[in-house]
């Protein structure tokens, strides 16, 4: 039947390619240009070099000796991705996707951001790279993340608020492909997190993945043997496979996703697609979705605005039903526990976040033996949740 | 692969040997109730419809402006769901036969399953689906479902299709082919009608189906030079801020007739 060849689009079931036709043929273009450059030598070069000299990477892998002590359980190492240039992994993937944009020779990305970590990586790369940046922004989350706000204006870069349905990711994200559909032509669709049509979930993956790289070599220098955990905090799903995909064929290693569990499962104001989904298509993908029985997609809630979305990227779907990878969550409130330990323990503040996966730690480490090892992504600082924190606990500046 | 003929393809022909182009005006059902779409498909028909869309509400139109996104809004506070759109198109076809064509994200139609959908639709009287988030590429299985009953799947194509997408939608398409005037999204600003012109000559000479284009035409001019060089129109954001407008007002009906055969005139005026 099909003249246009059938691809490779799924991660099993999950995936595919549900776009406007208006923006297929800009699909397939990125598909064609990022198949080339995946095992082009001066890209990944170019990509390498600027994740060392403009993002500060390798990251290190730190040994965080008095949290291991006070859980009294396996040792406990952190990936910093919270180091990296603009404070948070999403930078990986914004320069890998700059790049490409100069490659395509387009001018003017394009952008959503939940909690504005992704915003401010694409200001950030953008103003570096000398392309037009526009991030939109639910208002919602703009009220919630008002420095990040702030900071995405100093950087040069548009930033638009989105009025419509709840506010927040999920209504940035739809009215970033409705900016996309207008301006598919000299335009970049710079997203931010392992969602969206093929390739995006693909190619987000393969520029995160560098987090794991890094991590397995580090460990092997440290400890001469691979973790037997790994945890990360699952939003979209880009820190998490980031880390986790170097590994997912070393069996022994168990891998745990955090989810948002907002105020608990049984509230129904959570962000856990795998306790509360099903399968449907949002944004240009299958995947896990938190949806009524008519298919119309669920409001959705928690503290941390980086992980508030109804969907989770299809890869995940695929490993959540194999169980390679096994997904939980943390509420509101263990995450904010998680937040201060981690905090007056380490002296690093982290992000909302990754305070989800700090609190899958603080449970799990203490069930595991002495000489076992648990790394946990810490995909973000928290300096940009200080203000948010502070205002929940009645304090004013 | 093609449904078999029904309302859509009979109209079509009808208008064809009469010398006439088609009038597809697009509603939200359900805004501002599925009571008062009944009312306005069958006063819709009166003015001069010769295809209806029946827009199903869904929370994230990625393809649609803010008149249809709030319009969507609407109807979903007020409850409205694909099943019970379906209720109201078995209700309206004791009424009215004139073809009824439903545009629907995919979700909608995955969260029933898909030949369930297609078994309740024809069932129901709907004629064919518009899927706008779902290109050839994702469609096989939803075509096979479709294949023997119906609905007609109604693909798009864009400024922005390639010959061979082109090509890949006039094999698949059935009923006609929705021919999106503007790369944007629903509501924008009509541009380049030479550019559409060009493009809806050539997939009319290689398709050997109707050709009906839509996004953007708003006003009877508009429709007038579109329906000049094409098989049909659809307009749909003009209408629907129409309804936004006058929701509240028992002139919903007649100003809605009256925009309606306003384009109906204008659509004649182009033959």
């Amino acid at each position: 039947m099909a003249r246009i060849p059938l691809k490779k689009s799924r991660f099993g079931k999950y995936g595919g390619q549900y776009v406007p036709e208006t923006l297929m043929p800009a699909i397939m273009e990125l598909e064609h240009v990022y198949a080339t450059l995946r095992t082009d030598r001066g890209f990944q070069k170019e990509f390498h070099e600027c994740l060392k000299q403009y993002v500060g990477r390798p990251t290190p892998l730190y040994f965080a000796k008095q949290l291991t002590r006070t859980l009294g359980g396996a040792k406990i190492y952190l990936k910093r991705e919270d180091l990296c240039h603009t404070g948070a992994h999403k930078i990986n993937n914004t320069v890998g996707q700059a790049l490409l944009t100069k490659r395509m020779k387009k001018r003017r990305v394009i952008a959503e951001t939940g909690a504005g970590q992704h915003g401010v990586a694409v200001a950030t790369i953008a103003a570096m790279f000398g392309l037009e940046a526009e991030v939109y922004m639910g208002t919602e989350d703009m009220a919630r993340q008002a420095l990040n706000v702030f900071r995405m204006r100093l950087l040069g870069a548009k930033v638009t608020g989105v009025d419509a349905g709840s506010r927040t990711l999920k209504d940035a994200i739809s009215e970033a492909m409705r900016d996309w559909t207008t301006n598919v032509r000299t335009t970049h669709y710079l997203l931010g997190s392992v969602l969206g049509a093929y390739p995006y979930p693909m190619m987000i993956r393969d520029f995160q993945s560098v987090i794991g790289r890094e991590t397995r070599r580090q460990i092997m220098a440290a400890e001469g043997t691979l973790p037997h955990c790994l945890v990360a905090c699952v939003g979209g799903g880009s820190n998490s496979i980031g880390l986790f995909y170097p590994f997912l064929k070393d069996a022994r290693t168990e891998m745990i996703g955090v989810e948002a569990g907002g105020m608990g499962l049984t509230s129904g104001k959570h962000a856990a697609r795998f306790a509360g989904g099903v399968p449907g298509v949002l944004h240009g993908t299958m995947t896990y979705l938190l949806q009524d029985r008519h298919g119309q997609i669920n409001g959705t809630h928690s503290v941390s605005a980086g992980l508030d979305y109804p969907a989770v990227g299809p890869e995940h779907a695929m490993h959540h039903d194999s169980g390679r990878i096994q997904y939980t969550s943390a509420t509101d409130q263990e995450a904010l526990e998680a937040f201060d330990l981690l905090s007056q323990e380490e002296g690093i503040i982290p992000a909302l976040e990754s305070a989800h996966a700090v609190a899958e730690v603080i449970k799990r480490a203490p069930k595991m033996k002495k000489n076992q090892i648990l790394i946990m992504n810490l995909s973000g600082r928290g300096d940009k949740d200080v203000n948010q924190v502070a205002q929940m606990r009645g304090i004013q500046f | 692969m093609a449904a078999p003929s029904n309302r859509i393809t009979a109209t079509f022909d009808r208008l064809r040997r009469q010398g006439e182009k088609a009038l597809i005006p697009y509603i939200m059902a359900g805004d501002p109730s599925l009571a008062e779409t009944e009312t306005l498909v069958v006063a819709l028909e009166k003015a001069g419809a010769d295809l209806i869309e029946l827009g199903v509400p869904f929370s994230d139109p990625i393809a649609d402006g803010p008149v249809i996104q709030k319009a969507a809004e609407r109807a979903l506070r007020t409850g409205t769901s694909l099943r019970g759109i379906l209720q109201s198109v078995k209700s309206l076809r004791t009424k009215t036969q004139v073809p009824l064509i439903l545009m629907t994200y995919y979700n909608n139609i995955m969260a029933m399953g898909e030949s369930e959908f297609c078994d309740a639709a024809v069932r129901a009287g709907v004629d064919g689906v518009i899927i706008p988030d779902m290109p050839p590429e994702e469609a096989d299985s939803l075509q096979r479902a479709s294949a023997e009953k119906g609905p007609c799947l109604i693909f798009l194509l864009a400024p922005t299709s390639t010959t061979a997408r082109k090509a890949e939608v006039i094999k698949r398409t059935s009923g006609f082919i929705y021919y999106v005037s503007i790369t944007g999204i629903t509501g924008a600003k009509l541009r380049d009608r030479d550019s559409i012109k060009r493009n809806v000559r050539v997939l009319q000479k290689k398709a050997g189906k109707p050709v009906a284009v839509g996004f953007g035409i708003a006003t009877p001019d508009d429709a007038r030079q579109i329906a000049a060089f094409s098989d049909g129109v659809i307009v749909g954001s003009a209408l629907v801020r129409k309804i936004e407008e006058f929701q509240h007002s028992t002139d919903l009906v007649p100003e809605i007739s009256r925009f309606t055969a306003g384009l109906k005139t204008a659509l004649s005026d182009s033959c």
